[in-house]
């Protein structure tokens, strides 16, 4: 985990380093420094050090919470605590959706396989994961919120404050970010049923007497789900450590992805760095989570 | 759950009549069962035994509604105590289904779900029919686990599929389908996936449970060793049909049908010398979407002749013997002559002419 950690922070540190235009001291002193200007930010700032020195300088803020951003000279982690209730709102509606209509969807097209519901469905699907999300969010403002009013346009309430609105402001941005996922999600888990059904012991609960519904639920899902899981953890991390920059964006959520968009465009490194580790954290944390998971889906993993 | 069918005041518990199932498939009709029909009384076991592809697993997965694809066509009958088993609804089948036919599959090492502790595979089943509370489905499910000689039963119920080997899952499997006291228990080579010293213990186990629950027990084997310790009656499968049919005596020493002699001439004896090279029965079984003219056995069978190309009736071709039923043209006295490989020893010349 932690290996992982640093191998991340200095990737991401690094490609900041070499990229044209990288140099943070020039955009800092303005468009016509005054002389010595620049030297004295490179100084201040310690650029002048050796790479390593810096990185390890940056790295030690990361987890001091004394990282400052470049452009806005502001706190990172006082910047990116508010945010994240934000962002674990959207991650976290958005996962139990997807996961929800996925595994809805997959087992009806499933059992329905090559019929007129499995084929609309299959389309549907196609459509989901082909549809960007900048894209369908754009649509959804602009109908759902602006022309129809049905929903706001963007924006965050906070739970506290007011928990509907909380709830009606991030229906549009869950749904956005799910569809993908529901799409890609449905697929498999309607091939691993179709697999699963053929095994021997969905006959022998079949021939126990069991109905058709106890077959599917007990028997044939649960062991369908068991590569879902894995799936749905790595993406969920990722969605939580910021990955929903396009969602975030398009809405308006100001979370932690859409930070990140913006101090990209800055280039600004710290609060990049931040929230890269940040989102690693999350993938590896909920890697994590998703083995314990695993084991209490499958005993055959308990031993091993 | 609900009431069980009624049982029939005495005759027998299973009429199936002229049963028939193909399936569709992209090299045409592949006629899996072809008109098969037997009877089965309470307490007997009815061997019936065939190559793979012979019909047997279909026929028996068929009574319980098991073949029941897209593709698949029925034809015939099967009654079970005043039941029709063919064609029934689903809810009759699952109250069919492990209550009153209950059935053992070939291989104990996939036909338990692996994420399920066995204890709760059976007590599903006890609660489904009979809607047992838990606690006492439980207790059930340990006696039951008990008597088919699983050690430490009360611990072993916590365990998952993985954790037993293949003759003890074998065993998990029979208990599951004696939970509900069936009176048929189908069992599709049960013994099949298991080393041999495990089979005979679970061979031994099948015929006590049936000594103490009066279940009848279809057994279908492509093992005539398996056949010879349990059964009472036989039925030789071949390409869908059953070819010869009769009491395990009649069968193992009066065989009518070829296919028959070719089957008993292919048991290893370790009280011969052993031969240069295993007996076997030349050619291979007919593709079931391809099947020749009147006797299937034909293309295989040094003896064919001209009547060969009619399809030969299941009936009695025997005085006095009424149950000894066979599909065979030749005469009785034929048959006798020419079942002899050598004095005293019944098996099927091959139809190059050496024996075989």
């Amino acid at each position: 985990m932690l290996v992982v950690l640093f191998a991340v922070s200095v990737l991401t540190f690094l490609i900041f380093n070499v990229i044209p235009g990288g140099d943070p001291a020039l955009r800092m002193a303005g468009r016509q420094p005054q002389p010595g200007q620049l030297e004295r930010i490179r100084e201040d700032w310690g650029f002048n050090d050796p790479i390593y020195v810096q990185y390890v300088k940056t790295m030690g803020q990361v987890f001091s919470g004394d990282l400052i951003s470049y452009s806005t000279q502001e706190n990172v982690w006082n910047e990116v605590k508010g945010r994240i209730p934000r962002t674990f709102a959207l991650a976290i509606g958005a996962a139990i959706m997807w996961m929800l209509f996925a595994t809805a969807l997959g087992l009806y097209s499933a059992v329905k396989a090559g019929k007129f519901a499995d084929r609309s469905l299959t389309i549907l699907a196609l459509i989901g994961i082909s549809m960007p999300v900048f894209w369908v969010g754009a649509l959804m403002n602009y109908y759902l919120g602006f022309r129809w009013g049905i929903f706001p346009n963007g924006g965050y309430v906070p739970f506290a404050d007011d928990p509907w609105e909380w709830f009606y402001h991030l229906i549009m941005p869950w749904t956005a970010l799910s569809l993908l996922f529901i799409g890609v999600y449905s697929r498999i888990l309607r091939s691993n049923v179709l697999d699963t059904i053929n095994e021997d012991y969905v006959r022998t609960a079949r021939a126990k007497g069991l109905s058709e519904r106890q077959v599917l639920l007990r028997h044939v899902l649960r062991n369908s789900m068991i590569p879902i899981v894995t799936l749905w953890g790595l993406d969920f991390g990722a969605v939580l450590g910021g990955g929903a920059i396009l969602t975030e964006t398009v809405f308006e959520l100001q979370g932690v992805g859409q930070y990140a968009a913006e101090s990209i465009n800055e280039l600004d490194v710290p609060p990049v760095l931040f929230v890269v580790i940040f989102g690693a954290f999350f993938i590896v944390l909920l890697n994590t989570i998703v083995d314990i998971l695993y084991a209490a889906l499958d005993p055959r993993v308990r031993l091993a | 759950m609900s009431e069980p069918p009624a049982p029939a005041a005495g005759g027998p518990l299973l009429t199936v009549e002229d049963l028939k199932v193909s399936f569709a498939t992209e090299e045409g009709t592949v006629q899996a069962v072809d008109g098969v029909s037997f009877e089965l009384s309470a307490g007997e076991v009815l061997a019936v035994v065939g190559e793979s592809g012979s019909g047997k697993s279909v026929t028996a997965m068929t009574l319980l509604g098991l073949t029941r694809f897209p593709n698949a066509h029925f034809e015939g009958a099967a009654h079970y105590k005043g039941s029709e088993l063919v064609g029934a609804s689903d809810d009759l089948l699952r109250r069919v289904r492990g209550a009153e036919i209950a059935m053992i599959f070939q291989d104990p090492m996939t036909s338990l779900n692996p994420v399920q502790k066995i204890g709760s595979q059976i007590v599903e089943q006890i609660q489904e029919h009979e809607g047992s509370p838990q606690a006492e489905a439980r207790e059930r499910t340990i006696e039951l686990l008990e008597r088919v000689g699983i050690p430490r039963a009360r611990e072993r119920v916590d365990n998952y599929p993985f954790e037993f080997s293949g003759g003890m899952r074998q065993r998990v499997m029979i208990a599951m389908a004696l939970s509900c006291n069936p009176s048929i228990l189908i069992a599709d080579e049960p013994t099949t996936a298991l080393d041999v010293t495990i089979q005979a213990q679970i061979l031994e186990r099948i015929r006590e449970l049936r000594d103490e629950t009066n279940a009848a027990v279809i057994l279908v084997t492509h093992d005539l060793g398996v056949v010879a310790d349990i059964a009472d009656r036989i039925a030789v499968m071949y390409a869908g049909r059953i070819v010869e049919q009769g009491t395990l005596d009649d069968v193992f020493y009066d065989p009518q049908h070829p296919y028959t002699w070719g089957l008993l001439g292919s048991i290893t004896r370790v009280d011969r010398p052993r031969p240069e090279r295993l007996p076997a029965i030349a050619g291979l079984p007919p593709s079931l979407a391809d099947r020749p003219e009147g006797c299937h056995f034909r293309p295989r069978c040094p003896h064919e002749f001209s009547e060969c190309t009619k399809v030969p009736a299941l009936e009695s071709r025997l005085e006095g013997r009424p149950d000894h039923k066979d599909r065979c043209w030749l005469s009785a006295s034929e048959k006798r002559v020419k079942r002899e490989v050598q004095p005293g020893e019944i098996g099927l010349t091959s139809k190059e002419g050496a024996a075989a």
